[in-house]
C-alpha cells in the first residue's frame, strides 16, 4: 500500500489517527458522563417533584385566553365590546367515543346535527389537550347541560367572553366580524397563541387588527387526576387551604396581555345618519375628513349584523347570508365597481384647466347631442332639447354633457387618464381594511394589454367622448370617490385613507395616536382652478339650474357637491330612457359627491345608490344627511 | 475454522484474527450488542406504540431485512468498498436531487423516494456515503490535509446536508454533517484550526445577535429554553422531563409508565422512546442501554484502530462516531440538555431505513474488521 503512494508516511499517519481516535474516545466518555449526570438529576435528584406531577396526579396546562381589545369611534362610543357568555367545549383527550357524545349533545338541542362532520374535523384538527369550543349556549342551554354533566366525560361549560357590536348591522360593514376559528384559520396562526382563543377576525378591521386586537396567551398550571378533575389551581385557589406544598413550587402562572384598544376615525352619528338614510336601497356612502384622510362614515347597504358571525352562525344560516341575491356581505363601498357618471366632470375640468386644453372662459353651443366630425353617431345630453350657450362652470352646474364630450375630445385620454390617476382612480387608496377593489380608468395602454383581438386594442375617439361623462370602460369605488372629492375639498392636499387613527395600550393606558399619511400632493395645479371648480361645484347646490339645489335647500352651511347618473342598460340610439319601463336591477344608479363647508372643507361625502335613479334624487338626499348629522348635530359626550 | 475459536475465552490473539464462520465474515460483538439492543427496543416499543403485537412485529421485520443487508455488506472487501465509495456518494446525491424534483410529501416535509415497491429516505444513506466519500479522498493523499483538500471535503459534506437542510429535515442534516466531520477531524486537521474555528464561532455570536430581528431573537430564546412556551414547543420537552424523572431509579415497570400510556408523551414511539424507556425502566434500564451503546461504539473504534490503511481507518472511526452522535443527540434531546430536533433513538425508535442503515454501517465495520489483510509484523 505504502508504496504505491511513496509520499505517505504510513506510520507517521497512523500514530496522528490513533492519537485523534484516543481524543475522540475521550470526549464521548465525558459526553456520557454528562449524559449520566444529568439523567442521575432527573431521576434521583428530581424524583420526587417528577414523581409527583406523574403519578396519580397529572400536570394539565390551562391556556388562558387574552381580552380582545376593544373598539371604540372618534367620540369614544364603544362599538365593539366583550359581554359573558356560556361555552360548550371539549378536551378531545378526555373523551372516550367523540361521535356518540356529540349525538347526545345534539339530542339535548344543545348541538345542530347540520354541525355534526364539521365539529368532528374541528376536534380533530387540535391537540388532545386542547379546550375545544364548539358553541356558545343560552343561558337555559347552559343549565341543561349542567345538570347532565356527569354524563359527559370531556365536555364541559365554560364562561368566556363573546364579541358584542351595540349597533349591530349599522357598523356590521365598517367593523368587520369576528366567528370561530376555523381549520383553515389554524394553518395561518400561531396556534399556541390561540390556544384559549375561540373568537377570530374574519373580516373588515377585525381582521386586518387581528394582532394589535388579541393579545397574547397566558397558561397556568394545573394538577388534576386521572379523570381530569382540578386538584390545585394555583390560579384560582391563591390562598386557598388544601394545596399539597412538595408539587407547589413547578406550578405557574402567566397572566394573558390584553389585545391594545382600537380607536376609529369613524363617528357613528354619521354611520347611523347614512344609513338610516339608505334603508332598504342597495348602495354606499363614504364620508372621509379632507384634513387627514381619516374615515368618519363607511356604509355599505344592504348589511348583516355581525353579532350572528361571534355569536355561532350556522352553515345554513351563512349559505342564505352568501347566496342572497342583494349580497349583503360584500363590501360596496370598498369593493363595489361604479362609473362615476357625472361626478366626474369637476376633475375632468380640472385636469382641462390643468393642461390649458380650455380657455376658462370658452363658451359652446349645447343642442342637445354631440357627433364627432367625420361621424354620424350622435352622442346625447341627459336633456334632449339641449342646454344652450355653455361655458365649464354652467355645465358643471347644470351637468351638460355636451360640453364634457367636447372637452374630453381636446383633453385627449392620455392627458385624461393621467389626471385621474393622480387624483387617485384606478388604483386602491390602501386604506388599512382588507378587501378593497382598485377600480379602473381606461387608457391606450390598458386597452391594449386587455383585449386579445388586434382590432379590440384600439382606442377609438368615440371612448374617449363618452370617458367625458364618466361612461364607458371607467370604473370607481366609493371610497375612491369619496377620497378624490376630499382632494378637490383640501385643494390637492391627498391623504390616503384610514380608519383607525390611535390604539390604546389597555395595560398602561398609553395612546398612541398614528399621525395622518400624506400622499404625493397635486401641487402644480394653479390656485385659480382649484377655485374655479370649486365654485362651479357651489353652483350645483345654490344656482338655479343647479342639480343638487333641491336636496340641499335651506343649509346653513354652504355645500361644493356634485350629481351623477350612471347607465347600467344601454339605450338603442333613438329609444327613450324610461324608469317604469326596464328592469328594476338595469335602472340608473345614481351618485353624489360633495365637501361642504363649502369655504373651509371638515368633510368630503360620496354616495352611491344602485339602481336609485338620478344622482339629484337617490343619493343626493343621502348626502345631505350625513352633512346635516356631521355639521350640525353636537357631538355626543361620552366619558371615556 | 470451527465454531470453538469464536469464542471469547480463547485468548487476545482470537480477536485480532478475522472470524469467519464457514467462510462467512461474523463480527460477534457487533452482533452480540446489536442484537440486545433490539431486543430492549422491541419490548419497549410494544409499551409504547399500547401493547401492539403487530406494530412490533413490523419492527422485528424491519430488523430481519436490516441483518441481511449486515450479512451482505460484511462480506465485502474494504478495496471493493474503497473502489465504489465515489459511485455510492454520486448514486445518493442523485436521489436526493431526485426527491427534490420528485419527492414524496410526508409529515411536512419532502424527503421519501416512492421506489413502487417500498418508500426510502435517501438522506439516511448519506450518513454512509458522506463518510465513506471523505475517506475515499483522504485515501491517495497525505493526511493532515492540506488546506485545498479541506475545501474539496467541506463542499463534499456540505452539498448533501444543505440539500437534506432544505427538505427540511434538521435532525438527518446534522447528522450528514457530524459523520462528515467528524470524519475529516480523524484525519487529522491541526487543532489549532480546530480551536480556532470554535473561537471565531464563539465569537460571532454577540454580533449575529445585534443583528437579529426581535422575532428572530425570541424564537432562539425559546429553542434555548422551551419552558417559556409550554403550550408550543416546549410541551414535548416538559412531558418528556416529568416520564423521566417519575421514572426514578428502577422505572415504574413494563407497562406501566403513565406518561406514555395516557398518552401525555407526545412522538413516544419514534423520537421520544428513550422518555418512554426511563419511566418504565428508571435509571438502571437506561444506563443498560447506554452501556450497550458505549460497547458498539467501543468495538467501532478498536476496529479503526485496527485498520490498515488510511481509508479503513478513515471510515470505521467515522461510522463509530456519527453513530455516538447519534445516540447522544437523542437522548440529549429527551431529557432537555439539548434543543430538539428530529433524531430518532438508534436501533430502538420505530422506523424502516434508519435501521437499514445503521445495520449497514455496522456491515462495513465488519467487513473492514474481518477481511482486512494480515500484515506480518
Amino acid at each position: 500500500m505504502s508504496a504505491a503512494v511513496p509520499l505517505k508516511d504510513n506510520w507517521k499517519e497512523q500514530q496522528l489517527f490513533l492519537s485523534r481516535l484516543i481524543a475522540a474516545g475521550l470526549i464521548i466518555l465525558v459526553l456520557t458522563g454528562l449524559l449520566i449526570a444529568r439523567l442521575i438529576q432527573l431521576q434521583v435528584v428530581e424524583y420526587q417533584v417528577f414523581a409527583e406531577l406523574s403519578q396519580g396526579n397529572r400536570l394539565r396546562i390551562q391556556p388562558l385566553p387574552p381580552t380582545r381589545g376593544l373598539i371604540f369611534d372618534r367620540n369614544g362610543v364603544v362599538l365593539a365590546e366583550n359581554v359573558p357568555a356560556w361555552e360548550l367545549i371539549v378536551i378531545p383527550e378526555e373523551i372516550t367515543d367523540l361521535a356518540a357524545s356529540l349525538q347526545s349533545l345534539e339530542e339535548l338541542e344543545l348541538l345542530d346535527p347540520a354541525e355534526h362532520e364539521s365539529l368532528v374535523e374541528l376536534v380533530r384538527s387540535h391537540r388532545g389537550f386542547e379546550r375545544v369550543k364548539l358553541v356558545n349556549l343560552t343561558e337555559a342551554q347552559a343549565a341543561r347541560f349542567a345538570v347532565r354533566r356527569h354524563h359527559f366525560p370531556g365536555v364541559d361549560i365554560q364562561e368566556g367572553l363573546i364579541r358584542n357590536y351595540p349597533f349591530g348591522e349599522l357598523t356590521g360593514h365598517a367593523l368587520g366580524y369576528v366567528a370561530s376559528i376555523s381549520p383553515a384559520d389554524l394553518e395561518r396562526i400561531n396556534r399556541s397563541d390561540y390556544a384559549a382563543t375561540s373568537l377570530i377576525g374574519k373580516s373588515g378591521i377585525e381582521r386586518s387588527y387581528e394582532d394589535t386586537l388579541h393579545g397574547s396567551v397566558g397558561y397556568r398550571q394545573q394538577v388534576v387526576n386521572a379523570q381530569g378533575r382540578v386538584l390545585l389551581d394555583p390560579a384560582a385557589s391563591a390562598g386557598g387551604a388544601s394545596r399539597p406544598e412538595s408539587s407547589q413550587g413547578s406550578l405557574e402562572t402567566r397572566w394573558p396581555v390584553p389585545g391594545d384598544n382600537i380607536v376609529l376615525g369613524l363617528d357613528v352619528r354619521l354611520q347611523a345618519a347614512a344609513h338610516r338614510a339608505m334603508e332598504g336601497l342597495r348602495g354606499a356612502a363614504v364620508a372621509i375628513e379632507p384634513a387627514t384622510g381619516d374615515v368618519l362614515a363607511l356604509v355599505s347597504v344592504p348589511a348583516y349584523d355581525p353579532n350572528r358571525f361571534s355569536a355561532g352562525l350556522s352553515r345554513a344560516d351563512f349559505r342564505m347570508l352568501n347566496s342572497d341575491p342583494d349580497k349583503p356581505l360584500f363590501h360596496r363601498a370598498l369593493a363595489g365597481h361604479y362609473p362615476p357618471g357625472s361626478t366626474i366632470k369637476p376633475f375632468l375640468g380640472l385636469a382641462a384647466l390643468h393642461y390649458g386644453a380650455l380657455e376658462p372662459d370658452r363658451r359652446a353651443m349645447c343642442p342637445g347631442y354631440f357627433v364627432l366630425p367625420g361621424h354620424s353617431h350622435r352622442y346625447r345630453d341627459w336633456k334632449p332639447q339641449g342646454h344652450g350657450l355653455m361655458d365649464l362652470h354652467e355645465s358643471i352646474v347644470q351637468s351638460c354633457d355636451v360640453f364634457f364630450y367636447q372637452l374630453a375630445l381636446s383633453l385627449g385620454i392620455d392627458h385624461m387618464a393621467a389626471f385621474l390617476r393622480d387624483v387617485g382612480f384606478g388604483a386602491r387608496t390602501g386604506i388599512d381594511m382588507n378587501g378593497e377593489n382598485g377600480g379602473l380608468v381606461p387608457s391606450r395602454e390598458w386597452k391594449q394589454s386587455q383585449f386579445s383581438r388586434r382590432e379590440d386594442q384600439v382606442w377609438f375617439p368615440g371612448e374617449t367622448v363618452i370617458t367625458g361623462i364618466g361612461q364607458g370602460f371607467t370604473l370607481a369605488t366609493p371610497l375612491q370617490l369619496a377620497h378624490a372629492t376630499a382632494t378637490l375639498a383640501a385643494a390637492g392636499q391627498r391623504f390616503q385613507p384610514r380608519l383607525v387613527i390611535a390604539t390604546e395600550d389597555t395595560v398602561t393606558g398609553e395612546m398612541t395616536v398614528s399621525d395622518p399619511v400624506r400622499l404625493e400632493v397635486l401641487s402644480d395645479v394653479d390656485e385659480v382652478h382649484w377655485q374655479r371648480i370649486g365654485a362651479a361645484m357651489v353652483g350645483v347646490t345654490q344656482d338655479l339650474h343647479g342639480s343638487g339645489r333641491t336636496a340641499m335647500r335651506g343649509t346653513p352651511y354652504s355645500v361644493a357637491g356634485k350629481t351623477g347618473t350612471a347607465q347600467v342598460f344601454s339605450l338603442a340610439q333613438d329609444e327613450k330612457y324610461d324608469a317604469d319601463e326596464i328592469d328594476e336591477r338595469l335602472r340608473d344608479h345614481g351618485l353624489f359627491i360633495a365637501y361642504a363647508p363649502a369655504e373651509n372643507p371638515t368633510i368630503a361625502v360620496a354616495v352611491v345608490v344602485e339602481n336609485g335613479g338620478g344622482g339629484s334624487t337617490a343619493a343626493a338626499p343621502v348626502a345631505r344627511k350625513v352633512l346635516d348629522a356631521y355639521l350640525l348635530e353636537e357631538e355626543p359626550s361620552v366619558a371615556r | 475454522m470451527s465454531l470453538g475459536s469464536i469464542e471469547l475465552g480463547v485468548g487476545p490473539a482470537a480477536a485480532l484474527r478475522p472470524l469467519r464462520l464457514r467462510g462467512l465474515v461474523v463480527d460477534v460483538p457487533i452482533m452480540l450488542a446489536v442484537f440486545a439492543i433490539c431486543t430492549l427496543g422491541f419490548v419497549v416499543l410494544y409499551s409504547a406504540v399500547g401493547e401492539s403485537s403487530s406494530l412490533v412485529l413490523r419492527q422485528a421485520a424491519r430488523f430481519t431485512v436490516a441483518m441481511l443487508v449486515f450479512g451482505v455488506i460484511a462480506q465485502a472487501s474494504p478495496r471493493a468498498l474503497r473502489v465504489w465509495s465515489p459511485w455510492i456518494f454520486c448514486v445518493s446525491l442523485g436521489f436526493l436531487l431526485l426527491v427534490m424534483v420528485n419527492g414524496v410529501v410526508g409529515g411536512g416535509a419532502q424527503r421519501w423516494l416512492d421506489l413502487g415497491l417500498f418508500r426510502f429516505q435517501p438522506s439516511e444513506i448519506m450518513k454512509i456515503s458522506v463518510p465513506m466519500m471523505v475517506a475515499w479522498f483522504m485515501h491517495e493523499r497525505r493526511l493532515p490535509p492540506t488546506f485545498t483538500h479541506l475545501l474539496v471535503l467541506l463542499l463534499i459534506i456540505c452539498v448533501p446536508t444543505l440539500l437534506i437542510a432544505q427538505q427540511p429535515d434538521l435532525g438527518t442534516a446534522i447528522l450528514v454533517m457530524a459523520s462528515g466531520g467528524l470524519t475529516v477531524l480523524l484525519a487529522g486537521i491541526s487543532l489549532k484550526l480546530i480551536v480556532g474555528l470554535g473561537l471565531v464561532a464563539l465569537g460571532s455570536i454577540p454580533v449575529l445577535w445585534n443583528y437579529m430581528l426581535d422575532y428572530q431573537r425570541a424564537r432562539v430564546l425559546t429553542f434555548l429554553n422551551p419552558e417559556s412556551d409550554p403550550l408550543g414547543a416546549g410541551y414535548n420537552i416538559i412531558q418528556s422531563k416529568i416520564a423521566l424523572g417519575s421514572g426514578g431509579l428502577f422505572g415504574k415497570g413494563w407497562l406501566n409508565g403513565t406518561q406514555a400510556h395516557l398518552e401525555f408523551l407526545p412522538e413516544r414511539s419514534t423520537d421520544f422512546i428513550f422518555a418512554v424507556m426511563g419511566e418504565e425502566f428508571g435509571l438502571l434500564g437506561l444506563l443498560l442501554l447506554l452501556g450497550l451503546y458505549l460497547l458498539l461504539v467501543g468495538r467501532g473504534l478498536y476496529i479503526a484502530a485496527q485498520a490498515q490503511d488510511t481509508f479503513t481507518r478513515l471510515l470505521a472511526g467515522g461510522l463509530s462516531l456519527t453513530f455516538f452522535v447519534y445516540v447522544f443527540v437523542n437522548a440529549g434531546m429527551v431529557c432537555g440538555l439539548l434543543p430538539i430536533v428530529g433524531v430518532p433513538l438508534p436501533l430502538v425508535s420505530a422506523g424502516g431505513t434508519s435501521m437499514v442503515t445503521l445495520l449497514a454501517s455496522f456491515g462495513i465495520l465488519a467487513a473492514i474488521h474481518g477481511n482486512r489483510k494480515l500484515l506480518a509484523t
